[in-house]
């Protein structure tokens, strides 16, 4: 998950400049691989076992994000029709139909360059039953190996001494001999270690840089503005020192905006004053993310929380890469990663969001073609607004195919969810007065 | 009894959304439970050995009108799980103590969870499968999960459920098996004696009623099947692939055989077939299911294949013993397992030569006429150029 956009604020912070190189130079490196010689590892997101490719020496190739990229670059649209052309369904996720239609056009980068080839599919199969056939599907095109890494879902909300035990057995007896054998490397335990340790050091400040949202005004949008906050942790960043380096840089910024008392740089420049405060579950779109977000700042909404930002790993509740027990430090990451928990924890997650961070709403944006986070959604919205009072809304948008963003509808919506939220404002604040 | 009043019973269970027979075979014991479970595989020796019955749940067919499950879920969502809720809140299943949730996709996936927030003093498990196949792996994974079940269902019932109730267990689930082939046999020699909406019903059937009195009905209707000298028709032989989770409504499966089609396999209620072989009944029964799970199990879309030259080989392994000329790939719509693997599939039936076609319904599905054309042509075109 990572985005790259060319312009936020006039004053672009050093920040938005290092993530954007940083992304920029690995999607260099995986186009460079005919002359630097390195191995490519494609992965999903949840479940990034970025430390663990990045000890072997390999290049980590992410397919979401090449999805997202092309998404924000307009391209995926038409990547989805190839695809859906070629026998794909309409019905299923577009994130695979955009990586098939990619392939089937030439697999070009973002610098414009060819994608090799992956050397090995880790099929971290976390938290989506999509991952397995995306995979699947991928081995049929690529003709290369393959290593499943099956990451039981904690359907009674824990993880169990069983599921820690199965991740780490697959680490050990399939994932690393397979990472040794098309490295060519052996497993350096030491190297993992020292990437865990940075991790934890990155963990660190990200976890600040979300809470810092409890502030009024919030400095950040931990939603739209937290995709490129998530993006070095997220991709085939954690664990390196450009990550620990962005994220120290990162956090003095929020700092500074704390200190001026300013609201979160937006794509329109500062946000003026904050009216509303929400917490947001479920994916972004992609195809309009700007003009998404231009929607909610319009309004002098921003967003506080969101479960999205932790799809990739879930760090604000304690959890931090363990460089003493480096194996079952990463299960423990893949299994607490959000679309991995069971529905009534994540209900538990966003109920202590709502508070925590004072909203005045849940949103759920639900995907057309994600049921791994959609199925359920209303469910979830019933019991936040049973539990905590505030409003819900929900709007229904895709990923990354373009013909499942209608902006007027979800504009109309929006716009009629913050005017209720005011209304409900003032109706308490009569109710206050009068009983006064 | 003829097949035609063994098929009669099977009708009636198949429409009762009440459940009747699991709630009077409960009443009848206070001292049993009920425990409900989705596609595509549960170990039911393991309830059975407790003391309770599996209730096969697979939606509410065509006939239910679904108003609650419907608010649950957006339009993008198939419409299992809805319907499934409206069984919930109705009542339908107030009898029912517990609900399994197997790993099949993220919808039922979640829908456990939801479950657990509907109806919080319900036993509801999530239960998982290996997708790693090495007895040191996936199997030790699986025997501790199947040790979990076994006791979370003890702390229902309050009982214990011994290694030796589960080994006879495994015996009874062999008979019923060993009888759900004999009848998938049988249709595939005779299918004109043997329809597949016989089939069907019975397979249902054995979704709400005792597994005892399942096996004799299955001995029973092989029994008169077999005495029956119906016409032979000029059909087709096909294959269904793809229904195993959200069911078609009967009529689909009458208006493929109505339109020139003898089905002589599918994928519906695998669970039924999902063990392809006797599971031992001595020894550690836990370790003996999971040995079967792990090495002698079915395929489905639900599963990985850790080899790529394996994908979509059990398919044609299938259309080469049941002598089929053709699949038909019947997906519900909305399913990504069906719908994913579906092109590895194709690929595969082109690669072969294997004719094919593919179609998405609903378990509401109502309009029957554009299946028979596309089945009635399909079958046309495999008697005209195959």
């Amino acid at each position: 998950m990572s985005a790259n956009i060319e312009t936020l604020d006039p004053q672009k912070d050093s920040s938005m400049l290092m993530q954007k190189e940083m992304i920029n130079s690995n999607y260099d490196a995986l186009t460079d691989t005919a002359n630097n010689g390195k191995k490519v590892c494609s992965t999903f997101v949840p479940g990034n076992l970025n430390e663990l490719i990045q000890s072997f020496g390999m290049l980590n190739n992410l397919p979401e994000t090449n999805a997202i990229q092309n998404a924000m670059r307009q391209q995926s649209g038409g990547m989805i029709q190839s695809a859906e052309r070629m026998g794909h369904s309409e019905d299923v996720c577009t994130y695979v139909k955009a990586d098939i239609g990619m392939m089937s056009k030439g697999n070009i980068a973002p610098n414009g360059k060819p994608m090799p080839n992956p050397d090995l599919l880790l099929l971290s199969y976390t938290g989506c039953f999509t991952f397995m056939k995306w995979f699947e599907l991928l081995r049929q095109e690529y003709k290369c190996p393959t290593v499943m890494l099956q990451v039981p879902y904690q359907g009674d909300g824990e993880v169990t001494q069983n599921m820690r035990d199965f991740v780490v057995k697959q680490l050990k007896e399939e994932v690393i001999p397979a990472l040794e054998q098309v490295s060519g490397n052996k497993f350096d335990i030491d190297a993992l270690r020292e990437q865990m340790r940075r991790s934890a050091q990155a963990e660190d400040d990200l976890v600040w840089v979300l809470e810092s949202a409890k502030n009024k005004p919030s400095p950040i949008d931990a939603y739209f503005g937290a995709i490129y906050y998530l993006g070095p942790m997220f991709t085939a960043f954690r664990g390196t020192q450009q990550a620990v380096d962005y994220y120290k840089v990162l956090r003095q910024e929020i700092e500074q905006r704390i200190k001026n008392g300013q609201g979160p740089i937006t794509p329109g420049g500062s946000m003026g004053k904050e009216k509303y405060r929400i917490v947001m579950e479920g994916p972004p779109n992609w195809t309009n993310f700007r003009e998404f977000w231009k929607m909610f700042y319009d309004e002098g909404a921003v967003v506080v929380a969101s479960t999205y930002t932790k799809v990739g790993g879930v760090y604000d509740q304690g959890f931090r890469h363990d460089a003493d027990n480096p194996l079952e430090s990463l299960a423990d990451y893949c299994l607490g990663c959000y679309t991995n928990r069971n529905l009534p924890k994540r209900v538990d997650m966003l109920e202590k969001y709502v508070k925590d961070y004072e909203a005045d709403g849940l949103l759920i944006n639900s995907i057309k073609s994600c049921n791994s986070f959609s199925a359920g959604q209303l469910m979830m919205m019933q019991e936040i607004e049973k539990r905590t009072g505030v409003p819900g809304a929900f709007v229904e948008t895709d990923l990354v195919d373009p013909r499942y963003f209608s902006a007027a509808n979800v504009k109309n919506r929006l716009e009629s969810y913050f005017q209720m939220i005011e209304q409900r404002r003032q109706g308490q604040s009569n109710m206050i007065a009068s009983a006064r | 009894m003829s097949t035609v009043d063994i098929i009669k019973r099977c009708e009636e269970l198949y429409e009762d959304t009440y459940f009747t027979a699991a709630r009077e075979w409960k009443a009848a014991d206070p001292s049993r439970k009920v425990i409900g479970y989705m596609p595509v595989y549960v170990p039911r020796e393991i309830m059975h050995a407790g003391n309770m019955m599996s209730l096969g749940i697979l939606g509410g067919g065509d006939n239910l009108e679904v108003i609650h499950g419907d608010a649950y879920y957006q339009s993008y969502i198939c419409r299992i799980p809805r319907s499934t809720i409206e069984l919930g809140k109705t009542g339908r299943l107030d009898f029912v103590d517990g609900m399994l949730f197997p790993s099949i996709c993220d919808v039922i996936r979640n829908l456990s969870g939801m479950w657990k927030l509907m109806f919080p003093e319900t036993y509801v498990r999530y239960f998982d499968v290996p997708q790693n196949y090495q007895d040191d792996i996936g199997g030790n994974y699986y025997v501790a999960e199947l040790q979990e079940l076994r006791e979370g269902l003890e702390k229902l019932s309050g009982n214990k459920i011994t290694d030796e109730a589960i080994r006879n267990s495994i015996q009874i689930y062999n008979i019923n098996r060993n009888l759900i082939r004999e009848l998938y046999d049988l249709r595939s020699e005779m299918p004109h004696n043997v329809s597949s909406n016989d089939v069907y019903l019975l397979n249902r059937a054995g979704m709400v009623i005792p597994v005892e009195e399942h096996n004799e009905m299955l001995r029973d209707y092989m029994d008169a099947a077999m005495r029956l000298d119906n016409p032979k028709r000029d059909n087709c032989r096909i294959i269904i692939n793809g229904s195993f989770c959200e069911q078609p409504p009967l009529n689909l499966i009458r208006s493929i055989e109505l339109a020139g089609c003898y089905i002589v396999d599918d994928d519906y209620m695998l669970v039924n077939r999902w063990l392809l072989n006797e599971v031992p009944s001595e020894g550690n029964p836990l370790q003996n299911l999971a040995d079967a799970f792990i090495h002698e199990s079915a395929d489905s879309a639900a599963k990985y294949c850790d080899r790529h030259e394996d994908v979509g080989m059990y398919l044609l392994g299938t259309v080469k013993e049941r002598q089929a000329e053709g699949v038909i790939f019947a997906a519900p719509s909305f399913c990504d397992p069906a719908l994913l693997e579906r092109p590895m599939l194709t690929d595969r039936m082109k690669e072969h030569d294997i004719p094919h076609i593919s179609f998405k319904y609903a378990e509401n599905s109502g309009q029957m006429q554009p299946i028979r054309e596309q089945a009635g042509t399909f079958a046309d075109s495999i008697k005209l150029w195959s």
